[in-house]
Formats: C-alpha cells, structure tokens, sequence
C-alpha cells in the first residue's frame, strides 16, 4: 500500500488523500494516516513542483560539479558532503561511483555567480583535490517527465 | 454501367455507431470516451525496435505462419501466463491483428448453414465474418443481472444440432466482464457434450483486474483440442497500429486457417513481427503500470457513477464499463447523442454490440485521469438535468 501511495504522489504530490483512497480501493483515512506516517518517518521529505524554468523567461543557470575529494579519517565522505550541501544555492549532493567522488547540482542566476561559488568557497576546502563544473545547456526531461510540448489525443474519436 | 456487388457484402449492415460517428465527426472540443485503444504510447524499446529493423533493411515477407523466433517467444509467453502449451511450429499462426484471426476461424471452420453462437453485447465483427463465411449467427443475449457472463444454461438453450463454434469473447468489450474458472468449466462441460468448438477471442486478457491472471478456456480439461485461442499485441502492448495478432489451436484447424492466410495476406507485417518480438522479452514491466493505470482508473469511474447513482456492475476487465441508463426512457443511441449535443461527452450506446446492450451505453477508460474526471463531471451535470 504504502508504494502505491508514493507512486502515485511521487508522480503527482496534488493528489488529496480522499482521490488517493479512490484510486487505490481504500478509504481516505487510512490513506491520510499513512500519508502522516511517513511524513513523520521523513519517507516523504517533502512535497514540490516540476518547473521549466526555460519557458517562464527567469534567469537561471544549473550546473552539474564534479567534485575529488580526500576523505577523512572515520569521517568518509560524510563531514566534506555536509559541509557542501549546507549552502543553500546546493540542490543536490550524491556521493558517486567512479572517476570523481561527489557530484554536486548547484543553481544560480548567472555563469558568474556559480563560478563565483566554485572557485571562492568549493575549491578552497582543504579536503576538494579538484572540481569540473557542467553547465546544464537544456533540459529535456526531468524527475521522469519530458519538458517538450504535451502530446496531442490523435486517436479517431469513436472506435468500436 | 451495374456495379458488381456480392449478395453477401451488399446485405452486411454497417457498423451500427457509424450514424454516431459521423455526429461526434464534425463536433470541436469533444471529450471523447469512445475509443477501443489504450492511450499510452507503445513501449519505447519496441518502437525502437522497429527502427532499427527499418535500418537494417529487415522489410521482406516472412514465412506465412511468422517468424518462428516470434512464435516461440509467443508460446513461451502464453506457457507463462496461462499455462497453455502449442508448439510453435504448427499450433501457432501470426496474423494481421486479432481481426484477421476471427476471420480466418470462421472461414476455415464453418460450412453454409453452420451455426455460431455469438454472445452479446460483444465486439462488432463477429457478426459480419460469420455470415461471410456462410455461418448462421445465432445470437445469446447476455444479462447484467448475471455480470454480462454466458452461464451454461444460456449456452445449452442456443444450441441446436446445426451449432458448430461458440465464440467466447472475454474479458468483454464493450462490458468488462471476465469469466471466471468456475464459469468456464461449467460452459466447457456443454461445449464437450454438444461437441462444441470454440473461438476464444482474449485479447484482453493481460487487462484483468481480479488479482489473478486471465483464465482461458483452453486450460480447462477437455478444452485444449476444441478450442482456437485468439489473442495480439494491441491491447496489451498498446500496439493497436501495428497491426499484429496470434491464434493458436490444434493443427488440424491452424493448418486450414494458415493456408487462407497464405493466399489472402501472406504474412503478417514484417517490421511488427520483429518489434513484437522485443514487446514479449523486454516489455512484461511496462504492461503491468498500465494495467495498475487503467486498473485505477476504473476504481474512479466507479466511485463516481455511485456518486451519481448511476447503476453500473463492476467489471474486472479491458478497459469499458458497461453502465445502465434504463431509468432515462431513452434509446442509448438518443442518450449518446443528447449527452454529445449537451456536454460534449463522447460515449458509444450499448446496442452497437448486440440487441442486449439497449439501455447501456460504453464508456473507455483508455484515457487519463485528468480526462476521465473533467468527463464524470460533464455527465454528472447531464444526469442531474434529466433527473430534474
């Protein structure tokens, strides 16, 4: 039950708990008191909206930062992560597998502003060995969505 | 100058939703509920497929019965999902949709006079093959006190001893309804009696929502030899333009039926076969969110026809719901029409299936949600004004 609810919101985080019971064939309370649990259980972290920021004319640029890192004795990565993922301007950090240690999604208004970020306050951590900033030219599809215009209903309109 | 045309061809009626059709045609801004096709998009690694076997050139006819690659990956399927065997070889044939396969049955079963049972409300084209074929429909009307299934008793009063095939189309368009193991076995107990063949059009059946997978009525003992499985990628796959089917049976039938295809058709298209091939191996995944999409869906619709009030049996299968509109004093046809005219709902009026869908309309829920609820809202608004 539970990973029908997070499908659904996951895809869908407007759905009222009562559409929910609807949806799955159970009732609205015990659909809403899950729901509460797993606020509670930070299973469900928050609720947001998918933008294409592209198309609302803000200025807004993302960057894709590869970051080597030195980990720390008893520490791993997870003293260096928290010291990233405390500034706000950080959307996301996920330690990676591979060439590189953590990978660090960052936005900003402009090209200048995030490579202020980089080299005043990523690079100069005592533990970063080097960093390689991506900016993100378009994007065409995100969280599982496609960002290109909805598709038309081209099917014939009565069919037997 | 007289234009030859064949007693046969000349007396079919036509599609009973044609008058409709031309109707909602020239309407604007229809929210259409009408359709018999899924919504999504056919499975992107099949579409793929199809591509790269376009790159590759791969646009020559196969062997008539189809690819034998496809056919095994057919009976595998088929072994998997509801324990049938056939061989690929001789018991399996590929056709052009599952269309092609009701046609071929009938052509290649029934002598001039031979009677087919028809259940209906059911789909339009059994009808229509069956005289063509110089069969004699003879019509069971199914009941919705019963869940629109066929009950032996039903089968045995429409049997006489000119009757050679019953068709059993479940899960059902336009209904729903799903038989279930026990109702098969007690229909397949007088099909062996009255030495009985079937035609088993299960198209539907990787859309059931029971819980449990589609049962056919080959798998019920006694069944396997006297029965043509007929079933495709269209519904299941959403492959509906790709025009591809299967029928599998003995080979004493698929043989006859294989040689009319031969002449008629060929083969069934090349491209398809290949992509269908990537749908069997790779695609199980995808098939099951639609079916849980269309299976939430249909909760929907039935939440809000009881809201309404709106008397509708639940149905466990494809994706139509089958609701009564008796209590208006309507044809389904003027209903259909007045609620296309007045909200611009788009529905199909039950007697397009069968005498026995009067006083039924279909709606699909082969559409989002988004679309389904702006639909229930239209139609709550209807009601509301006939009710008034």
């Amino acid at each position: 039950m539970r990973e029908q609810i997070l499908a659904l919101l996951e895809r869908n985080s407007k759905l009222a708990p009562e559409e929910i019971a609807v949806l799955l064939g159970s009732s609205s309370e015990i659909i809403e008191s899950e729901i509460k649990k797993m606020e509670k259980e930070n299973v469900i972290c928050g609720y947001n909206t998918l933008i294409d920021w592209e198309k609302t004319g803000v200025d807004k640029v993302t960057a894709l930062i590869e970051v080597r890192v030195t980990p720390q004795r008893g520490q791993g990565f997870d003293n260096i992560a928290e010291r990233i993922y405390n500034y706000p301007e950080v959307q996301s950090v996920y330690l990676i597998s591979g060439g590189y240690d953590l990978l660090v999604i960052l936005e900003g208004k402009t090209l200048m502003e995030v490579a202020h970020f980089v080299s005043s306050k990523l690079s100069t951590l005592e533990t970063v060995i080097s960093t390689a900033t991506h900016f993100i030219l378009k994007k065409y599809k995100d969280d599982g969505i496609i960002f290109a215009k909805k598709k038309k209903d081209e099917r014939i309109l009565i069919e037997p | 100058m007289r234009y030859p045309i064949g007693e046969k061809a000349g007396a079919l009626k036509p599609s009973g939703i044609r008058k409709f059709f031309d109707i909602v045609a020239e309407m604007d801004d229809v929210v259409s509920l009408g359709v018999g096709e899924p919504d999504f998009d056919t499975p992107w690694s099949v579409r793929d497929e199809g591509i790269y076997t376009l790159e590759k050139g791969r646009t020559f006819y196969t062997s008539n019965a189809g690819l034998r690659e496809l056919r095994e990956e057919i009976s595998r399927f088929v072994k998997k999902r509801q324990n049938l065997r056939y061989d690929p070889l001789s018991e399996i044939l590929v056709t052009v949709g599952g269309s092609e396969a009701i046609d071929l049955c009938f052509r290649a079963m029934l002598n001039p006079g031979d009677e087919v049972l028809i259940p209906e409300p059911s789909y339009v084209s059994y009808t229509p093959c069956c005289i063509l074929a110089d069969g004699k429909p003879v019509p069971i009307a199914l009941k919705a006190e019963d869940e629109f299934r066929l009950t032996a008793k039903e089968l045995e009063d429409a049997c006489s001893d000119r009757t050679r095939i019953l068709v059993l189309p479940f899960p059902n368009n336009p209904t729903g309804a799903v038989m279930r193991r026990e109702d098969l076995e007690a229909v397949a107990k007088v099909c062996i009696e009255k030495d009985i063949f079937v035609l088993s059009d299960e198209i539907y059946s990787e859309l059931t929502y029971t819980g449990q997978n589609h049962v056919s009525i080959a798998e019920i003992p006694g069944m396997w030899e006297r029965t043509i499985v007929i079933n495709g990628f269209s519904k299941a796959f959403a492959m509906t333009g790709w025009r591809l089917g299967y029928c599998m049976g003995p080979k004493e039938i698929i043989s006859q039926m294989t040689k009319i295809h031969q002449f008629a058709i060929m083969c069934a298209p090349t491209n398809s076969q290949y992509a269908a091939i990537t749908a069997l191996r790779d695609c199980f995944g995808e098939v099951e969110k639609m079916r849980e999409a269309y299976n939430q869906r249909r909760r929907f619709l039935m939440h809000s026809f009881r809201e309404m009030g709106l008397p509708c049996f639940e149905p466990f299968g494809a994706f139509y719901v089958f609701p009564c509109i008796k209590e208006f004093g309507m044809s389904s046809e003027e209903f259909a029409t007045r609620l296309l005219k007045e909200e611009k709902v788009a529905v199909v009026p039950g007697d397009a299936f069968g005498e026995s869908g009067a006083g039924f309309i279909r709606i699909s829920y082969a559409y989002s949600l988004e679309n389904l609820k702006e639909a229930m809202a239209r139609i709550s608004r209807f009601l509301g004004r006939l009710r008034n």
